[in-house]
């Protein structure tokens, strides 16, 4: 969905009205957004800016400061590989490097089919049960290459129901 | 007959090793096999080398199972695992085992305990007896009580709270915060996120007895966006602490009012540093602010604010019912009650420990946590996140306190304990420091900004034999620029681990071969 249609006008709309009169209305703005629409479509800036009363360019220097927020549109799955020391303790730099090669991506890259796409995440809190990685709101432990596939192999079939 | 009661932890490390497959496989064959079971998703022990851990209620107390997988489910059924009975998972009442009974738990007391969303477990629990307390003070005793307990902050700088509440009761503002700070970014910890999926009343319980204590009537959960199951909790508790009347108005009946909202973060390890937290709860970049003016006295929207981490808060209520001297009976020197400590990384038996101050690293790792996960003997072990330094051997008799830490360039943080095996690479380690400051610097000052992609630099020169010795010496100058010249601990700490490595492990930061030319 990389057109600001109508739809995802309404939706952006509707959200800053909710949200605008909270103290520090961005982050729940921005948030609320992305959950909705996946990303920050760029035609969501000026209405923000012009509804919080900011320049387009104080709020897209929000948006490029946090790691979370997204300006173009992220595969199906997003799968964060976790960087962090006890996730490499355990290692993390070989799953890490497994994951691109299986994917055939680097960090910040979607796949072609727009499936999947890789992010860098510095720790889930999991480090008892490093290495971890995270898809959507799942968190998975002890995560190996053959894990990795199994997991792969879930998302895919997922997909095909849904289709 | 009544039904048989399990329980099976909804608590991300126990999920991600299988525990939601678990549950439905066990309530299928319980089915099947016409059982009459209910099912209990409590929050953690914190035993997570045994995820996922399932629990029997018996009337000795409860059994312990694990690390149950679905296919151990057959099998634990013909054992007659729903009557305790014997398997080759079985560990006896799960208050016995060792991990657990060997700790002092004051803060987790109810962890994994109780059901996270239930108010009358949490009130069968000892729960909201602080804020009856609380209730019946006014707020200059209850901020004497905390400075009584000796509590210092958990987030890392271990100030102490009771004094950061004086300041923030005695500053005049329109209106006054408590923020709880629930960034938890250090690699290695993750009791901020039990307490918060595990028992989240005692942390909106402490929160409202911060209010009380400084007059402040909004509170704000700052909780990172990596934790999205302590988020799902933490909304429902919220609501649901409303409705019975302890958030909002006429807090447990009095004429007192507190109203919580939760914000969560975007990714951003910086925003656990109070101020750029500030920045960033009032929805700009989060960026780090000079201090003075401390936030105390101009805190969120230029009020005075309290800012304390998750476990300080959720500290508070037991201190309140127990009183200040019980806690401050706990611990050692300047270090009072006790601190959950996070044993992560290559560890056999990882999990959280709660301890008074005073116990050794090496008690913690070996005892508690049985050494490495790979049976390979350990080199390294960081303590305090990503910025406490790597500690060798000869370092592990260090007990846990944070003077004897700062007495050998380390700190305990946060609490976290990554275990490395023989195995590691230290001058990855050392690189990785700096690689994590450059993706995390907030961009202020330039010995952070521009010092960490020279760290990185100078390291690899250092790693590829270029010129090896100069670059040591522009890497320790390099270090000590950082230090010095930082405005907050993320430029002015991130040399820490790199200098621990090139005083420790300084052979490993030389090329491979190197050692081997010097001999000839
Ligand atoms: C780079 C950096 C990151 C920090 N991250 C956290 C964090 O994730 N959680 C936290 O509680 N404190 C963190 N702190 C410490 C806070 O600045 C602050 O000291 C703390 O929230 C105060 O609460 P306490 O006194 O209860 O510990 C961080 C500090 C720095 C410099
Ligand atoms: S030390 Fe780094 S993170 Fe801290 S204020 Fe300076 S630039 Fe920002
Ligand atoms: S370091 Fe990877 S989950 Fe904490």
């Amino acid at each position: 969905m990389t057109e600001f249609n109508q739809q995802a006008k309404q939706h952006v709309a509707d959200i800053i009205e909710q949200k605008r009169q909270l103290p520090g209305a961005l982050l729940p703005v921005l948030h609320d957004i992305q959950n909705t629409l996946g990303f920050i479509p760029p035609q969501a800036i000026a209405l923000i800016a012009s509804a919080l009363n900011q320049t387009e360019a104080e709020i897209h220097g929000v948006i490029s400061f946090y790691h979370h927020f997204k300006t173009r549109p992220v595969g199906a799955h997003v799968i964060e590989v976790c960087r962090a020391e006890a996730c490499q303790a355990m290692g993390s730099r070989e799953l890490e490097q497994h994951v691109k090669n299986t994917l055939n991506l680097d960090y910040h890259q979607n796949t072609k089919d727009q499936q999947f796409s890789l992010e860098p995440v510095y720790c889930l809190g999991n480090c008892a049960c490093a290495p971890s990685i995270r898809v959507a709101d799942k968190v998975y432990g002890r995560m190996n290459a053959e894990k990795f596939a199994q997991l792969l192999d879930k998302l895919t079939t997922y997909v095909v129901e849904l289709n | 007959m009544a039904a048989i009661k399990l329980y099976i932890p909804d608590d991300t490390t126990a999920v991600a090793m299988g525990a939601d497959d678990v549950c439905q496989a066990i309530s299928n064959v319980a089915k099947q096999k016409d059982i009459e079971i209910e099912v209990v998703r409590n929050g953690s022990r914190g035993l997570f080398y045994l995820e996922p851990l399932v629990e029997v209620a018996t009337s000795q107390g409860r059994v312990a199972y694990g690390p149950v997988t679905v296919d151990d489910i057959e099998s634990l059924f013909a054992a007659d695992f729903i009557h305790a009975g014997k398997h080759p998972l079985a560990h006896g009442l799960t208050e016995e085992i060792p991990f657990l009974k060997n700790q002092q738990r004051l803060t987790f007391a109810r962890v994994g305990i109780t059901e996270p969303l239930s108010l009358s477990d949490y009130q069968q629990h000892d729960g909201f007896k602080g804020l009856q307390k609380a209730l019946t003070h006014c707020s200059q005793e209850l901020v004497d009580i905390v400075k009584e307990s000796g509590l210092r902050g958990r987030g890392g700088a271990a100030f102490p709270a009771g004094i950061k509440w004086q300041t923030v009761l005695d500053a005049r503002g329109s209106e006054k915060y408590i923020v709880c700070n629930a960034d938890e970014g250090d690699s290695g910890t993750f009791s901020d996120r039990m307490i918060m999926e595990a028992d989240p009343y005692v942390l909106i319980e402490g929160m409202v007895i911060a209010g009380l204590a400084v007059g402040a009537e909004q509170g704000y959960i700052y909780l990172r966006s990596e934790y999205p199951k302590a988020a799902e909790k933490l909304t429902a508790a919220i609501t649901l602490a409303e409705q019975a009347g302890f958030l909002g108005n006429n807090i447990g009946g009095s004429n007192n009012s507190f109203t919580l909202e939760l914000r969560i973060g975007a990714g951003a390890y910086i925003c656990g540093e109070e101020t750029a937290l500030l920045e960033s709860l009032e929805g700009k970049r989060g960026m780090v602010r000079a201090k003075p003016p401390l936030p105390a006295i101009e805190g969120l929207f230029g009020q005075p604010t309290i800012v304390n981490n998750v476990i300080t808060l959720a500290t508070i209520p037991i201190i309140l019912a127990k009183g200040g001297q019980y806690y401050q009976d706990f611990g050692m020197g300047r270090s009072r009650g006790t601190l959950p400590m996070q044993l992560a990384g290559n560890i056999k038996q990882g999990g959280l420990v709660e301890l008074a101050f005073g116990c050794t690293l090496e008690q913690l790792v070996f005892e508690f946590g049985q050494g490495t996960y790979s049976a390979k003997p350990a080199k390294a072990i960081q303590v305090g996140g990503p910025l406490g330094a790597y500690l060798p051997k000869q370092q592990w008799q260090t007990p846990l306190d944070y003077e004897s830490f700062t007495a050998i360039s380390a700190v305990l943080g946060h609490g976290g304990v990554v275990v490395f095996d023989e195995t590691a690479d230290m001058a990855a380690q050392a690189r990785f420091a700096m690689e994590f400051c450059k993706v995390e610097s907030c961009g202020k000052c330039t010995p952070c900004r521009i010092g960490s992609t020279r760290g990185i630099e100078v390291i690899d020169k250092i790693t590829n034999g270029q010129d090896s010795d100069a670059n040591l010496q522009l890497l320790a100058d390099l270090c000590d620029t950082m230090v010095v010249g930082s405005l907050c601990a993320m430029g002015g700490m991130t040399p820490f681990p790199v200098q621990s490595i090139m005083q420790y492990f300084g052979e490993e930061l030389l090329p491979k071969d190197s050692l081997a030319k010097e001999v000839l």
